[in-house]
């Protein structure tokens, strides 16, 4: 699974390449239901997490939870106060659900932990999916390296989003 | 009008590289039809029954004398020599190669042209008035909101993946000249007492398979929320809009099932959270900056005469049968709005060839400072011709046969492109529209019929708009033969309605006969001239239209509609 990430070091702004980095060794290991828990920072389902809460929080590890595109918004408030990291999943393409639960949980909920998108990640989709708070992404297929180079793609944003709190028009001249 | 600044051109610019790599990537096989397709879908490329189809954005349907020359070049250099212009005032190639079309972006963009979001399930390009800034009627020039939307909406991260495609219309005018009333966001902006400017919301409407009139669920909108309030009504329908079945997939089925009351709280709920925030509100100062593009040419002082009405009564009977269709008052003294009917013996609906696209653009230039509108109803408008020069433009668009004098007549048809180029289609619209246009032409004339809106469709994805057409036409499949359907009494101003099936389905040759036959009871049901063909429908309701139609004439290729 290859697997780009924000780097730790770059600002919250408008997406670029230089700002994102191929994780090699990712430390987070995502658990099935039925598995047993290693050592570490895992992700769990949300029935999971739920069902396992005071275990998991015990463990002096964080936490990932992994939620459907569809999540409702009070679970979202919930999860986004307890958890360390939460994964999206993209079923489609076309469903472009998860774009709007990442705004969410970035400026409804505040959410500051890691938003990882995960499914049907596409080299397209990346610089959109940045822009809305996600800042990790695990591409379903096509060499990560290359997709580095599609958050250059357009360095012309209009309007504000989870990365740049202004509009075009109050951050630049214009004609 | 709007001209870019260097953050538009380096957008445009950089989406045409950006789509040149997609492209390449596809035809080496490194992206699949299937992930290639979302993305040609934001740029606005169909593959259709023979080739690639392309739609060009015309934001707002306005175009410069330059674009207009460059649109011709590109039709000449890359297509067939011909464009189309659509119901929502944009330009589709039909012939255009999937590997030119990167360098036709390039060119595009050289005018401050493109395709972005022209299709595909995001918000699409924003229509409005074709009168906007001249119509007597105006209250608000639309124009600055438009351009306000389409940059908002360009590229907006959140809203590229909606359950369905998203169109907005503006007006500004007491009279909707842009059929508000079937979008799925549609403004009217108004001012309040005080001269402050806001906006009537409309949410819901559309046409395709089901359709609806949009519900007001704002009365007056600040204009400052402009952009706060269509986000919170973009993020209600992208989280809770169906994506199980395309066909209820669009705001108007989500209304549906919450309700107008419940929809309405969920977006006010949404709305207040984000009404504020410095990324939405707008200020006067960036709303004076986009509406100082949109300032009113600079006109002459002219004298009173000659006037409309004068050259309606003149000898020139030619020319006054085309000032009295196709010419409109301006808000002016001395000027004139000329709306050029694409809607020849010659050509489909709505199609222009490149010679025509370049004679229009010598015509602006020459007449009406270098500009040009579409229209939703397929035509062009040259907003700001003197009375003086009225003649003399209608002898240059005679020259390149641009002089039907039908506009808003029954022969000005609106069509789909239909089975001959859409492989969505049931049946052909192109020779239907042409049939009855060769029928009724010559009853047009002699009987002076008035505004009739004749609308068709080649299925019942409804692209002509026929449910709102006053005469409707839509284009069904029966065991693999192309039959059609009439809709009476559709309108898509501010009185809008959806028109109503009249009866059984005709078979292809037998409908000219039929809008023919509906067209004749109106003339005899008419009190007298000034009663419109509408008025009449809505006096008589359509019992007479139905004995007319098909009392007489009924024949064995008619059978009930499927
Ligand atoms: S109405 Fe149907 S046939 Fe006509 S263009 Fe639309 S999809 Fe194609």
């Amino acid at each position: 699974m290859a697997l780009i990430r924000r780097r730790l070091s770059a600002p919250l702004r408008e997406p670029r390449s230089s700002d994102y980095e191929v994780v090699d060794t990712d430390a987070w290991l995502a658990i099935a239901d039925d598995a047993a828990l290693p050592a570490g920072d895992v992700i769990v389902s949300l029935s999971r997490f739920r069902a396992e809460r005071e275990l998991l929080a015990q463990r002096g590890a964080r936490i990932g939870v992994r939620i459907p595109n569809d999540t409702a918004p009070d679970v979202l408030a919930e999860l986004a106060s307890s958890v360390s990291l939460l994964a999206i999943e993209l079923p489609t393409q076309r469903d472009g659900r998860a774009y709007t639960v990442a705004r969410w949980l970035r400026q409804r909920f505040g959410f500051r932990g890691e938003l990882r998108a995960v499914g049907k990640v596409v080299r397209d989709q990346l610089s959109y999916l940045a822009r809305v708070g996600f800042d990790a992404f695990e591409l379903s297929r096509g060499s990560a390296h290359d997709a580095l180079a599609s958050f250059d793609e357009l360095s012309v944003h209009y309007q504000a989003s989870s990365d740049q709190p202004l509009p075009l028009w109050k951050r630049a001249a214009r004609g | 009008m709007y001209r870019y600044d260097e953050h538009d051109l380096r957008l445009v610019q950089e989406r045409a590289r950006q789509f040149r790599d997609q492209v390449a990537r596809r035809l080496s096989g490194a992206l699949s039809e299937e992930e290639f397709r979302p993305l040609r879908l934001q740029n606005g490329l169909y593959i259709q029954l023979h080739a690639y189809m392309l739609r060009i954005a015309i934001p707002y349907g306005l175009l410069s004398s330059a674009q207009l020359r460059k649109l011709a070049h590109i039709t000449r250099t890359y297509d067939r020599g011909y464009g189309h212009f659509t119901t929502r005032q944009n330009l589709q190639l039909n012939w255009v190669r999937l590997e030119d079309v990167p360098t036709i972006l390039d060119e595009l963009a050289s005018v401050e042209m493109h395709a972005i979001q022209t299709s595909g399930n995001c918000v699409r390009n924003v229509t409005s008035d074709p009168f906007a800034g001249v119509a007597r009627d105006e209250d608000v020039d639309p124009r600055p909101y438009c351009e306000l939307l389409r940059q908002y909406s360009t590229f907006h991260p959140e809203f590229a993946y909606l359950p369905r495609k998203f169109k907005i219309a503006v007006t500004g005018s007491r009279h909707d000249r842009a059929a508000i009333a079937v979008h799925d966001i549609g403004l009217r902006a108004v001012r309040d007492a005080t001269g402050g400017i806001g906006f009537e919301v409309f949410v819901g409407g559309g046409q395709g398979r089901t359709p609806v009139l949009a519900t007001c669920i704002r009365t007056f909108l600040p204009e400052r929320h402009l952009l706060s309030y269509t986000e919170a009504i973009l993020r209600v329908y992208n989280q809770l809009g169906r994506r199980d079945n395309i066909y209820k997939a669009r705001i108007k089925i989500l209304l549906n099932e919450l309700g107008a009351a419940e929809l309405t709280r969920r977006v006010e709920e949404e709305h207040a959270r984000i009404a504020d925030d410095e990324g939405l509100v707008l200020t006067d100062d960036e709303i004076q900056r986009v509406a100082r593009h949109f300032e009113p040419a600079v006109y002459e002082q002219l004298e009173a005469s000659p006037t409309i009405d004068g050259l309606v009564l003149g000898k020139d009977r030619t020319l006054a049968r085309w000032v009295e269709a196709n010419v409109v008052g301006h808000r002016t003294p001395g000027y004139a709005i000329v709306q050029i009917s694409l809607k020849s013996e010659r050509l489909p609906p709505g199609d222009a060839t490149h010679a025509q696209l370049d004679a229009v653009a010598d015509l602006a230039d020459r007449y009406s400072f270098g500009r040009a509108v579409v229209t939703h109803r397929q035509n062009l408008v040259l907003t700001d011709v003197k009375i003086s020069d009225l003649a003399a433009l209608h002898a240059d668009l005679a020259r390149v046969e641009l002089a039907s004098p039908n506009v808003g007549r029954v022969t000005d048809i609106v069509a789909c492109p239909g089975l001959d180029y859409c492989d969505l289609a049931n049946a052909r619209s192109i020779p239907v529209a042409q049939d009855v246009a060769a029928r009724l032409r010559s009853l047009e004339t002699e009987q002076d019929l008035g505004p009739i809106t004749l609308n068709i469709s080649g299925c019942i994805n409804a692209c002509g708009h026929h449910h709102v057409g006053n005469l409707g036409i839509l284009g069904i499949d029966k065991l693999g033969e192309e039959f059609y359907q009439l809709t009476l009494g559709g309108d898509h101003t501010e009185t809008a309605a959806i028109g109503k099936i009249l009866g059984p389905s005709f078979a292809a040759t037998e409908i000219a006969g039929a809008v023919e036959r509906a067209v004749r009871a109106y003339l005899a049901l008419r009190t007298d001239r000034s009663e419109t063909f509408l008025a009449v429908v809505r006096r008589v309701g359509p019992a007479p239209f139905k004995e007319a139609v098909y009392g007489a004439h009924s024949t064995p290729t008619q059978r009930t509609a499927a």
